[in-house]
């Protein structure tokens, strides 16, 4: 075989990897999402260099003015400017959310690793775990953590971050149940591999799919919760802008009727953000069911 | 069928004494001296500390840690959850008080979304990859993404405040005796908006049932049969795609309490949401743990009782 057909051949090679990356890029609603989301990011990365104003400098003169050239969005009660604040918050926000699912994410990938690999006892006394913390109201639970911990951005995390890992725990656990009867697990425990080398090396690869879809979900059910913990000022406390408190101010109706550029920009921020998310969410699913590896 | 009850009552004894456990440990993690909330830090200022450490021991406050719980759980069983700080009740009382409230607004909560959603979802699967198909998955999707409290504030700018249609907030017109309309008239924006979401989650979760029954072999042998696609549809397909959702819709009980606090607080809906919410301001733990309590309770009674009516409707359940 010479080496051009070689090359040619290995140019139309069709991997699992490239029909997934071709059914994603096809769904529409998660290249949308993904183009808000980048936008989003890049913003909030850059926020310094983008940001007009100062998130936190208060200037009393400016007391709730309405949108005009200087100020995009209007300023806040303090005088801050509400554009920079936005900004500023969607740091915040986003980084939350991330933690938060980075915390819980690990937490499944270890315990359900165990319980799905070891089984008997300890795989009992995991899934009765999971039983427990998925049967308690997670919200009124966070709200309780927090309070205990002190409002805090990191607590904000912990706490979302603590109450989140039974989900994923049992969808790791159950691919492994699954991936663990399969051959090529069997060869590599005949060949006298190590159980963490073939947890590690043979199993854990394949539970990566679902909870990449999973954890993408995950991140804006994240954001949505820190907003509702700041919204009730037990999550980001001022003057830290988040998308959050920066609505709080508006549980008062005189500001809810009066002064709606202090709440409507961050609510259609976080609804922006969760929303590209869930698109990329959807698409990453649709790309990555292996059920649906023939249509591609 | 009998074993299998059996069965199902028997995993959910150490689920419950789990929780319980998660509960006392979130109490004994809480900072402050339980003595100092149980007397008040002016009290604890005029006492000695012999007296103090009297009181501490006549309280049991100095036992270890799993007698304390297990003196804490033999009194939770049988109702005694412990005073709050201010006012005249015990938390069983208050409790009771807010329950009702609370379980009238996620119970049209769960109707409405159950209504809305439903449909949005059979509607999106016979016409699945068409235009209408791709608009109700936006608006489902913006169901599940939009925060409930941004939601409740522009509904209460838009009609509250600028249409004057539904009141702000409340059960009932201040003063005014009860009546039916007028509950309903408070009901209905706070019912709604906690339903958007869940309309969202059955809308998407109708689809993607619906599109995995249509294709089964029962389906085709209802069409081979000549029967109207109306009836294959509701009869055939429906009936068999939402008989997973019992498993769901008592999972979402637990989400719709949690819910509840977001909106009970911004509509001051006097139910539990909102006494959690004032509970945690007030950091009256006692009552915190109660509502943790009654909630996880009945998120797992609601668990079983799904579980088995699932192997009542589904007999092959029952073999796994």
């Amino acid at each position: 075989m010479s080496n051009d057909l070689q090359a040619e051949q290995q140019l139309f090679v069709d991997t699992p990897a490239r029909r997934a990356m071709r059914r994603f890029t096809r769904h529409r609603l998660a290249m949308f999402g993904l183009g808000v989301l980048l936008i989003m990011v890049t913003v909030s990365v850059f926020a310094p260099a983008i940001a007009p104003h100062s998130p936190t400098k208060q200037e009393l003169s400016l007391y709730r003015k309405p949108p005009t050239e200087t100020h995009w969005l209007g300023t806040d009660t303090f005088g801050r400017d509400v554009f920079t604040r936005l900004i500023y918050a969607g740091r915040v926000s986003l980084s939350v959310g991330l933690v938060a699912v980075g915390i819980y994410e690990t937490i499944a990938i270890l315990l359900g690793a165990i319980a799905g690999y070891y089984g008997s006892k300890l795989d009992w006394i995991i899934m009765r775990a999971v039983d427990v913390v998925m049967t308690i109201p997670t919200m009124i639970v966070i709200i309780f953590l927090v309070s205990i911990l002190g409002p805090s951005m990191y607590n904000s995390m912990l706490a979302i971050g603590i109450m989140g890992w039974p989900e994923p725990t049992r969808l790791v656990r159950g691919q492994i149940l699954s991936l663990r009867e399969m051959d090529y697990v069997t060869a590599a425990r005949s060949l006298g591999l190590p159980t963490y080398r073939i947890i590690l090396r043979h199993v854990l690869p394949g539970v990566v799919a679902p909870l990449v879809v999973h954890a993408t979900f995950g991140v804006a059910g994240a954001i949505l919760l820190e907003a509702g913990l700041s919204f009730l000022g037990l999550g980001v406390p001022p003057p830290t802008p988040s998308w959050g408190n920066m609505m709080s101010s508006a549980q008062t109706l005189n500001i809810l009727e009066r002064v709606p550029w202090l709440w409507v920009p961050p609510g259609i921020a976080i609804m922006l953000s969760v929303l590209s998310i869930n698109f990329i969410g959807d698409g990453l699913r649709d790309a990555l069911d292996p059920r649906g590896m023939e249509t591609g | 069928m009998t074993k299998y009850i059996i069965q199902r009552v028997l995993v959910s004894i150490p689920i419950f004494f789990g929780i319980t456990v998660i509960v006392y440990a979130l109490y004994a993690l809480a900072p402050g001296d339980p003595l100092a909330m149980l007397l008040g830090e002016r009290a604890m200022l005029e006492m000695t500390a012999e007296e103090i450490e009297a009181a501490r021991e006549s309280l049991g406050l100095n036992d270890p840690w799993h007698e304390r719980y297990i003196a804490w759980l033999s009194r939770a069983i049988r109702g005694d959850l412990g005073y709050p700080l201010t006012g005249g009740y015990t938390v069983m009382e208050l409790l009771q008080q807010r329950i009702g409230p609370t379980l009238l607004l996620m119970a049209t909560a769960f109707i409405v979304s159950l209504v809305v959603g439903v449909p949005m979802g059979i509607v999106m699967a016979l016409k699945q990859y068409s235009w209408i198909d791709y608009l109700v998955t936006v608006l489902a999707f913006a169901q599940l993404s939009i925060p409930s409290f941004f939601l409740a504030l522009g509904a209460m700018y838009v009609f509250s405040l600028k249409l004057d249609i539904f009141p702000t907030s409340g059960l009932q017109t201040i003063g005014a005796p009860f009546s039916l309309w007028d509950r309903i008239h408070h009901l209905i924006m706070p019912s709604f908006i906690l339903a958007a979401y869940f309309a969202g989650v059955w809308a998407r979760y109708t689809r993607s049932s619906m599109l995995e029954t249509m294709h089964l072999e029962f389906v085709t042998t209802a069409r081979a049969k000549g029967l109207r696609e109306r009836v294959v549809v509701v009869r055939h397909a429906l009936r068999n795609a939402l008989l997973p959702m019992i498993t769901v819709a008592s999972l979402s009980l637990g989400h719709l309490l949690g819910g509840s606090i977001i909106i009970e607080t911004i509509f001051q809906w006097p139910g539990l949401g909102m006494l959690g919410w004032q509970a945690t301001l007030n950091r009256e733990y006692p009552i915190l743990m109660g509502i943790i309590l009654i909630a996880s309770t009945t998120v797992l009674a609601s668990n079983l009782l799904a579980d088995i009516l699932y192997a009542v409707v589904d007999p092959r359940i029952r073999y796994d």
